[in-house]
Parts: C-alpha cells; structure tokens; sequence
C-alpha cells in the first residue's frame, strides 16, 4: 500500500508540479486548491503527509495547520509547508501552528522528493 | 529522478494571466480607495505566487523582478506603509513590466531588460523612501562564513550529540524515530537515553516527550565522513523544539572535549566549529542543482508555444456528457428498430427521429456553450485603461460596468476588443468634458463611462455610454457638407446625421490627440464589427450623453444566411449585408467609362457584381429582366450582386474552407445544406475587391 499525501496550493502549475512528481515516484496524491478544500478532504479519510502551501485565497495554510492538528486523525501526521518566506517569522508562525517542517519554493522536483521520503522513510 | 518542468509552465504562464489580473483590479481597487482588507491580501498573494511559480519554473528574471513587488506590497500589507497613489502607480506600471517578462517568457524570447531594470529601480526609489528598516531577507545571511576562522585541525572521527526534545514537539508531528533512522544512516550510530525526565506513570501523558539522549555518531568507511551540515539538516525543523549540541568527536581527546561542554550546552547548534569538509560539499551540492536547472532550462527552449486553450467550467462539460449519453441511447434505439423494421414501426421511427433532431440541437447548443466566456475578459481591461487615461487627461471619470457575466463567443470576444477600446478612449476624450465645462453646466465633476452587455435574441448588445456633451449635430452636418459627403440641400434625419461618425475618412476632433485620433476612425469600428456578422449604432442627446450600442453575433460557428440560386450553384449571403433584394429595371443601368455598370437606385449609382462570371459557371439567363439584384453592403460601399433566385433563409454551420481546403477571395467559407450538397458563403468585401479585378468578357443582352 503505497503512502498517500494531500497536496495544497492555490497554484494550479505547483499543484501539478508536485503531484507529478510525487505520483511518479509512486505515492497516492489527492489535490486541494486551498485550505478549506483541503481541510474538507481530510476530514474524510486519513493521509501520511500533508504538502500545504501558506498564502492562500480562502483559508491560509497557517489556519489549514491549526485546524489539522484540532483533528484527532491529523495529532501527529506530518504537515510540512511550501514556503517561499525565507525569514523565520512565517516559519515560526507555522511550527506554532504545528507544521512539522518546511519545503522552501522554489524547490525543484528532486530536492521535493528528497523531503518527503526523509519524512515518509 | 529527473522531471522536465517545461510541461507546467504554460499553465504556470495562464495562472499567472490570472494573477497579473488580480494585481491589476486590486491595485485600481486600491487606488480609488473601494478596496477592502482582503484586496492587499489578495494583490500580494497574487505577486507571491507569480514569484513562487517563477523560481520553481526557473524563469528567474521574472522571481527577482517580483520578488521587488512583493516586498514592497508586503509592506503594504502589514500596514507598515502607506498605500500612496506613487506606489500604486509604480506597482501598476510594474505589472505592465512583468506581463511583458511573461510574454516573452511564452515565446521563449529574451526580455527587454531595459524597461524590466528601469521599473524595478523605481520599485527600489519607492521601497528606500521608507522610514522603516528594509525587510531582512535572512536567506542569505544564515549561512555566513564567520566561522569559517575557527576551523579544526583535524577532522573530526564523528560527532556527539546531546538531544533533548521539547515535551511538545511531537505535536508537531516531528517523529524522534524517523530523526534517528536519518542520522544511523549517515554512520555508526550509538545511542544512550536518558529516562530521568519520565514521570509517574499516572503522570504520564502519552502525547508528550519526555526523553533525552546522548547519541554517537562514528564515520563509517562505506558512507564516508559525516559532515554537520548533514545532521543539522535533520534537526532542521525542531530547532526551536529541542536543545541540541553537535560536537566533534575526537577519539584521543575525547576526554578533553567533554568538559568544555558543559559550557556549549547553553548555546544551540549555530555556535560550534563547521569543519571546512562541509563547506566543500555544500558547494558541490549547489553545483548539481544548478546544472539540474539549467537542462530544464534548455528543454524548455524546444517546445514551443502551443495554441490557445479555454477554461471550461465542470458544469459544461457534465452537462455534455450527459447529452452525449441521451444521443447514444437515440441512436442504439434507432438501429436496434433499423434491424427489424416493419411498417407498423413507422410511428416510432418519426419519434425515434424526431428526439435524435433534438438531441443533436441539444448538443450542438452545449458544444457551442463551451466556446462562451463571460464579456468580463474583455471588460477587465477597462479600468486601467480609464485610470490611466482620465489621469493623463485630467479628468475625473468613474466607470461602472454591468452585465459582465453575460457570455460570448472567444473568438468574437477576441476580436471586439480592439474596437471596444477605441470607443471608450473617444468616451473619455471626446464624450466627457473637462472638468470645469462639466461644472459651469451645472453637471458633477466626475464624469461616468458605462460599459453594459445583455443578451438579446440570438445577439449580445454592448452599450458604451458617457454622460458627456453628446455629439455636436450641427458641427457633424457641417463637417459633412464641407467635405462633400452630403449637399446642403438634403434634409437629414438627427438619426442620419448622428451616423455621420462612422463615414469613412470623418473625424470631428479638431485636434487629433494621442488618445483617441490614432488614425483610426468610427468607420474602422463599425468597418470591424461588420466583419463579425454584427452592428453599432450611436444615440445622443445634447448635454446628457451619448450611447454607442454594439449589437454582435453570439457566435461565428453559426451564421444567418439567405441562400441564392446561380444557374445549378448554390450561394449564401450573409443576411446582415444585405441591405434589399429587388428585381431590375433595365433602364437603370449605365456603364462608367464602357467597363463598369452601375446601377440607379434612387438616387445612387452601386455596381453591379456578376457572380456567375467571378465565379464562372452557367446561368440560367443572360437577360438581365430575368435576373434578381441583391443590394449588399461590404467596405464601406455598396454593391449589386446578379442572381438567378432567391431560395430560403436559414441559419448554416460555418465550415473553414481554409482548413479543408484552401484559402479563396470572395468566400468565406462553406457549408452543407440539408440536402447534403456543399454550397460556399460568400465573403462580401472579398467579393466585391475581385469583381473588380475581372474584366468583363460577357454581357448581358439589354432588352
């Protein structure tokens, strides 16, 4: 049974990027355009990883963070971030939240799946 | 694994169209002061993305150029600046620059950088006016070499860690046990736990951490030396969740190292030696990636840019599909009844036909629906363009906009564009009066532009409207007679004259200004909107406005034509050119200069078109009292065109000849009739240039 991750960014072209990537190195990847999507997603089933970007139209991936946690399903499932914000104030803001790490954009496939097997193993 | 990242990039480039959108209307939003708290959010949101998606996609002109706009909108953002007219003016001006970047980016073409550096220094002068301290941007600075002076000797034979985890931190769904298979696999890990922090166990609460350890960490022959970069990547993200010290392991003077550190625990990772190994194989690292982008940068060049795409909504599709399925239930029905057909069966053949008749109407609509989009997309321009243009001209106009949901088809939509834009550019410099003439009539100062669409019919209606001075009919008459395009005499309807403006060659404007007298005049619209199988007309009333009302086919797949008859040849008219159809009195025909005939109608003289010489086939009747005249209009002129007979009128399904077969003058295209046979359209302009061209060989015989 190969590992699944949601995948979130207001970013058709990243959405893509990513989930190509990642189905290409054989995960299960389900798609949200943003917070909120994704949030309804997850309440229905469980995933390993959870791949969100943080500024997004609706509810930020700060907010989509905080309320995974507030799930007993998503306590202690890994969350990471796509970031472009290289200070430590978003990523601080995130971690808060209970991000459990980060991916800085612009990242290119190679250093993506680098990332997510480190947390998936 | 290496993926060609060239494939996203053209939906990169259509969302960042999107993007550039946002940044525009929000920035106009913003600057008219109607903007709400979510605006900024989104104009920066906007930026951010394009930002992000370009570093990704390797476009690296466009990531510095709006990493610049993103600071500054940040800033914005967070209240820390003031939105000023000069920033939003600059920032709009950058979105020009950045379309700009991102077209070039679609043809693969390198951008003009003069104008990209230009922009981002203003974007800079704005940025350094500030008070405020400039954002850090700590990227950089994070690794810096300060330490590159305290380097060791002697590498290292492995490393010891001390690591104690917040009780928290794995709340954040940071797995210590993913953490230690990570370091074992970079060498020979030996680890102690320190069980001192657990409590009672009725104390204990599962969800929390309350070990610590101390871990061994040796080089390994096979994986090599152990650099700290590398497990400083692994604590990466719970830095601020743990207290951690790395420290080189020595095995001699393992001893000596151990009492100093007592006094690094208090320190966190940043403060201990970085062997110069790490720096090397940083660098190395960084090398790959570079050579990584540039390949996807190469591969990117080759493919070119593809044709257009639409964005079609869920709904449309669905409801396609689902037509689909209700023609192949049809059509499985037919042929099942087709296998054992007898006569008694023959009511619900016409049934069964009549429902595939529905069905294939049904489609047809849906297919077509794909094609509409919302007038929006063309709207969306305007009120930049107002913004700009009444700053420019000193005026104050507000623009409103109504019925942007109403939908059109893309390509005609495409091509309204253009004569859209010069209708509101002569609104604003013609139509709405300045300032202070606006005052003395007792009128507000700000003038209003009002771009309105609705469907009508099978048509959708576009009224441009200014509540400006309206058209002056006396200087229009005057224009007119002055240059000879009606005599004095002639008593001219207001409707009449207020049609003036789009005589060819007809300009009002005294002075051409470079907003509106382009050298492009009315009749160009009109000229325009005629070719799209549409019309626009202009209404006015002195000292309270003018209306320009654009009336335009929902689509260019479909076309009203009168079908005409040619000896065994079939035509089609387009039924908008058509002006009448009547039958000839010989009497009113002469010839200019021997060649050309013409003939009286009324009071004008329009030539006469024989189309089964242009197009050389056989008559029914060369005498002329056998034939009918079609009166058609096309460039400005009108034309008589000889048939033998009318047939009916009916809408056809447009078929490109182009792509069929060839590109011919004087057709536009073809269709097939209910009959099965092709008949061509003909293209009224086309047809009247080569009818020109032909000498006439044959004559009618006059009597």
């Amino acid at each position: 049974m190969s590992k699944s991750i949601l995948a979130v960014d207001d970013s058709t072209s990243m959405r893509q990027m990513v989930a190509f990537t990642l189905k290409g190195a054989g995960y299960q990847v389900e798609e949200a355009a943003d917070g909120q999507q994704a949030l309804d997603i997850a309440k229905t089933r469980g995933f390993d990883l959870v791949l969100s970007d943080v500024n997004m139209p609706v509810m930020d991936g700060i907010q989509l963070i905080r309320s995974l946690r507030a799930l007993p399903t998503y306590k202690f499932t890994p969350i990471l971030m796509l970031t472009t914000e290289a200070g430590t104030e978003k990523k601080m803001e995130g971690k808060n939240a209970g991000a459990t790490g980060w991916i800085v954009k612009p990242f290119n496939p190679d250093q993506l799946l680098n990332t997510v097997k480190r947390v998936l193993g | 694994m290496t993926i060609d990242l060239s494939q996203f990039k053209q939906t990169f480039l259509e969302e960042s169209d999107e993007g550039l959108d946002v940044l525009e209307s929000g920035l106009l939003a913003l600057d008219s002061g109607t903007a709400d708290d979510e605006v900024i959010h989104a104009v920066f949101r906007a930026a951010h993305s394009i930002k992000g998606g370009a570093g990704t996609f390797s476009l690296n002109e466009i990531a510095s150029f709006t990493h610049v706009m993103e600071t500054l909108l940040d800033e914005m953002r967070d209240g820390r600046r003031e939105i000023s007219k000069e920033a939003v003016n600059t920032l709009l001006n950058s979105v020009d620059v950045l379309r700009e970047l991102l077209d070039a980016a679609r043809d693969d073409v390198p951008p003009e950088m003069a104008r990209v550096n230009e922009a981002q220094r203003q974007l800079e002068n704005v940025l350094s006016q500030s008070d405020e301290a400039p954002s850090q941007n700590i990227a950089g600075s994070e690794n810096s070499s300060d330490e590159m002076g305290q380097q060791e000797k002697n590498a290292p034979s492995g490393w010891i860690l001390k690591f104690h985890p917040h009780e928290h931190m794995l709340r954040t769904g940071n797995d210590t046990v993913r953490m230690f298979k990570e370091l074992a696999s970079l060498g020979d890990m030996d680890m102690v736990a320190d069980l001192s922090g657990l409590p009672e166990f009725e104390h204990m609460d599962p969800e929390l951490s309350y070990l610590s350890w101390e871990i061994t960490l040796k080089n390994n022959p096979e994986k090599g030396e152990i650099n700290k970069a590398a497990i400083q990547e692994i604590f990466e993200w719970v830095e601020d969740d743990c207290d951690l010290t790395i420290d080189p392991l020595y095995e001699e003077a393992a001893e000596i190292e151990k009492s100093d550190d007592e006094e690094i625990v208090a320190d966190s990772v940043e403060a201990s030696a970085e062997p110069e190994q790490a720096e090397v194989n940083t660098v190395a690292q960084d090398d790959t990636v570079t050579a990584i982008a540039d390949k996807s940068a190469q591969k990117k060049k080759k493919s070119s840019s593809e044709g257009g795409s639409i964005r079609v909504g869920t709904d449309k599709v669905d409801t396609l599909i689902n037509m689909v399925g209700e023609l192949v239930i049809t059509q499985s029905m037919l042929s099942q009844m087709g296998e054992e057909f007898s006569m008694d069966k023959l009511e619900d053949l016409r049934e069964g036909l009549a429902q595939l008749e529905r069905n294939t109407r049904e489609l047809q609509e849906s297919v077509m629906r794909i094609r509409m989009l919302p007038i929006s997309f063309s709207f969306q321009r305007f009120p930049r363009l107002v913004h700009d243009l009444s700053q420019k001209m000193n005026k104050k106009i507000e623009l409103k906009m109504s019925g942007e949901q109403t939908e059109l088809d893309k390509t005609v939509m495409e091509k309204i564009g253009d004569p859209l834009v010069h209708l509101v550019r002569n609104s604003l410099d013609h139509g709405i009066e300045e300032t202070d003439v606006r005052v003395a009539a007792g009128k507000s100062e700000t003038g209003t532009i009002q771009l309105n669409a609705y469907h009508q019919g099978g048509f959708i209606i576009i009224e441009i409207s200014d509540d400006g001075a309206g058209l002056p009919k006396e200087k229009l008459l005057q224009k007119a007679i002055d240059k000879g395009l009606v005599s004095a005499q002639e008593n001219l309807t207001d409707e009449k004259i207020y049609d003036l403006i789009f005589h060819p060659g007809f300009s009002t404007a005294d002075q051409v200004s470079d907003i509106s007298g382009r050298g492009v005049g009315m009749d160009v619209v009109r000229k325009n909107i005629k070719e799209l199988g549409g019309n626009v007309d202009v209404s006015t009333e002195p000292g309270k406005g003018t209306t320009f009302t654009i009336r335009l086919p929902l689509t260019l797949a479909i076309l009203d034509g009168q079908l005409v008859r040619v000896g065994d040849e079939t035509y089609i008219i387009p039924l908008v050119s058509i002006i009448e159809s009547l039958e000839i009195e010989t009497d009113n025909i002469n010839s200019i200069a021997g060649t050309t005939e013409v003939y009286k109608m009324r009071d004008e003289y329009i030539p006469l078109v024989r189309l089964y010489e242009v197009f050389d086939v056989q008559p029914d009747s060369l005498r002329l009292q056998d034939c009918l005249l079609v009166v058609v209009e096309g460039d400005g002129g009108k034309a008589g065109i000889l048939v033998d007979d009318l047939l009916s009128q009916q809408q056809v399904v447009i078929k490109s000849l182009e792509t069929n077969y060839k590109r011919i003058k004087g057709i536009s295209g073809a269709t097939i009739l209910g009959d099965g046979t092709v008949a061509l359209i003909l293209d009224m302009p086309g047809l009247l240039s080569l009818a020109k061209e032909i000498e006439p060989v044959k004559h009618y015989a006059n009597g």
